[in-house]
């Protein structure tokens, strides 16, 4: 695994380039950084300057290659290369408050943003008018929505939301695309219709994410729990409770495995069983190098002991590879299938990419199903 | 002029339950939820059997009643049970309890703190020691986004 630090501030959200050679950032201010693949260094080659507030969302649609960005001024740009330079586009989102959270469609042909105004706008452009226009999707949203994911159908799309619920919903446009067959989630998908809520955790859903399939969903929510659903005449919901800080970015590796990590630094392993409807936990997967144990001497006890009350001699360090907590999880390649390398980007400045067969062979008992 | 303006009582009207946008939790039916056998719990501490009541204790919470009465009187019962246990069996019987008994007993742990009494702070206190080793940072987390509480 290889780790990179681009900055000493956070890394608000990234997104990278179809081939994975170009990364764009947003490095806690009102810009876009993007970044080129020098041999093992990373050149800044772009800086897209258009946004009034923290850019909170970037997505990269790999075949069309445009780049679209939402920020807390309650505006999102498309950004098309022309040339040798990025062009902005404005789309006006209608929403009153900041925007959080921006998803391109699998087909490119549309994208959503959550915003905190309590809803999610769907953005398509409009050929006679040559302009980005959107629908919103009100009922029943109550809070911000904090995360999206779109079903393989180009129509679902999976909300996480403050109000402590994940939902699923229906973005379907008739203007851009015919009507969708039926899915594991429900067969009528008229616009902003819920095909599914979820019930039981508690907590803000911090990240949603549809599997390969579209056939399940998990989110990581604020109480330290992680669920799956996974769709049918009456949808099954699986969740496990951990022992560790709330997680804020999840993702499926492989139909049956989920990678999370959040507060606390390091990604981990889920594995959901569909046969018994149940989650359970796979295992860290930072394994810290094992620092040479060096004795404490008897002055140091004594200066542990009445600074912190303990003769522990475990140094207030984090081993993981990320300092500081993780927001979000990218798959490089294989996609949600057969996910081969995956990229992690926190409050740290930095940047981590895992590589899943030698984490595989890395960790005994690791098994990725 | 000096006469209209003496009303006062719009001051007592409480403008945010007005607000349209305010978020109400969903009502869940509160199930038979009495709270635990108070009753049960005495016999089982004057036998000595700790465990057995720990396990009665922490039966039945009273999550989503909204009668106040019923949440005081479970908690008073839990407390006297952590309270009347020795220090060397906390351990085991925090074992004992699964992943809901130990976010359930963090709860009560919590909930005690706010109502400190003479001795309560130091045996809650090694309670939560205990139940932190099992549970994790995460059962505290829960206690903090809990929106069903035992407690309001």
């Amino acid at each position: 695994m290889s780790y990179h630090s681009f900055l000493l501030e956070p890394i608000s959200c990234h997104a990278w380039n179809k081939d994975r050679t170009q990364i764009a950032l947003c490095p806690n201010n009102h810009e876009v950084h993007i970044y080129k693949k020098d041999g093992n260094n990373w050149s800044k080659i772009h800086v897209l300057k258009e946004h009034n507030g923290q850019v909170t969302g970037i997505d990269w649609a790999p075949e069309s290659n445009r780049i679209v960005t939402c920020g807390t001024d309650r505006n999102a740009y498309v950004w098309t290369l022309k040339g040798d330079v990025w062009k902005p586009t404005l789309v006006i989102l209608r929403i009153n408050r900041a925007a959080r959270c921006v998803k391109w469609s699998p087909k490119e042909n549309k994208f959503a943003v959550g915003s905190g105004s309590r809803l999610i706008s769907v953005c398509y452009f409009e050929q006679d008018n040559d302009w980005w226009v959107c629908k919103h999707i009100k009922k029943p949203i109550r809070s911000t929505i904090l995360c999206l994911d779109w079903h393989p159908n180009n129509v679902l799309l999976a909300a996480g939301s403050c109000d402590f619920k994940c939902r699923i919903f229906s973005a379907y446009i008739k203007e851009v695309e015919e009507k969708p067959a039926p899915t594991a989630w429900g067969s009528k998908m008229p616009f902003g219709e819920v095909m599914f809520e979820s019930t039981g955790t508690s907590g803000w859903v911090h990240g949603v994410c549809f599997s390969d399939s579209g056939n399940r969903v998990a989110w990581a929510s604020h109480d330290s729990t992680v669920a799956v659903a996974e769709g049918g005449k009456t949808a099954v919901c699986a969740s496990l409770t951990s022992e560790t800080l709330p997680l804020l970015c999840v993702t499926f590796i492989t139909e049956n495995s989920l990678v999370a990590a959040g507060h606390d630094c390091y990604p981990v392993l889920f594995v959901y069983d569909s046969n018994k409807a149940a989650l359970s936990f796979g295992g860290k997967l930072d394994v810290p190098k094992q620092s040479a144990q060096k004795g404490m001497t008897a002055r140091e006890r004594f200066q542990n002991l009445d600074k912190k009350a303990t003769t522990d001699s475990k140094e207030a360090v984090l081993e993981s590879v990320h300092k500081n907590s993780i927001s979000q999880i990218s798959i490089l390649n294989g996609g949600k299938a057969q996910c081969a390398k995956f990229c992690t980007t926190g409050m740290d400045g930095g940047m981590a990419i895992w590589d899943v067969k030698s984490l595989e062979s890395a960790m005994k008992d690791l098994k990725i199903v | 002029m000096a006469k209209n303006t003496l009303s006062s009582r719009f001051r007592k009207v409480d403008i945010d339950e007005f607000d349209e946008n305010k978020f109400v939790d969903d009502h869940d039916e509160a199930a038979d939820q009495q709270g635990p056998d108070a009753v049960e719990i005495d016999n089982l501490i004057r036998q000595g059997d700790m465990m057995a009541a720990l396990h009665i204790a922490l039966r039945n919470p009273p999550i989503n009643s909204k009668n106040p009465a019923i949440k005081e009187r479970a908690q008073a019962a839990v407390l006297r049970v952590l309270t009347s246990f020795k220090s060397s069996d906390i351990e085991p019987a925090v074992k004992s309890l699964d992943k809901n008994g130990v976010d359930l007993l963090m709860k009560y742990i919590y909930k005690g703190f706010e109502r400190p009494t003479e001795n309560s702070s130091a045996i809650l206190l090694q309670w939560h020691e205990k139940a932190f080793a099992v549970g994790g940072l995460g059962s505290i987390v829960r206690v903090m986004t809990a929106r069903k509480t035992m407690t309001t």
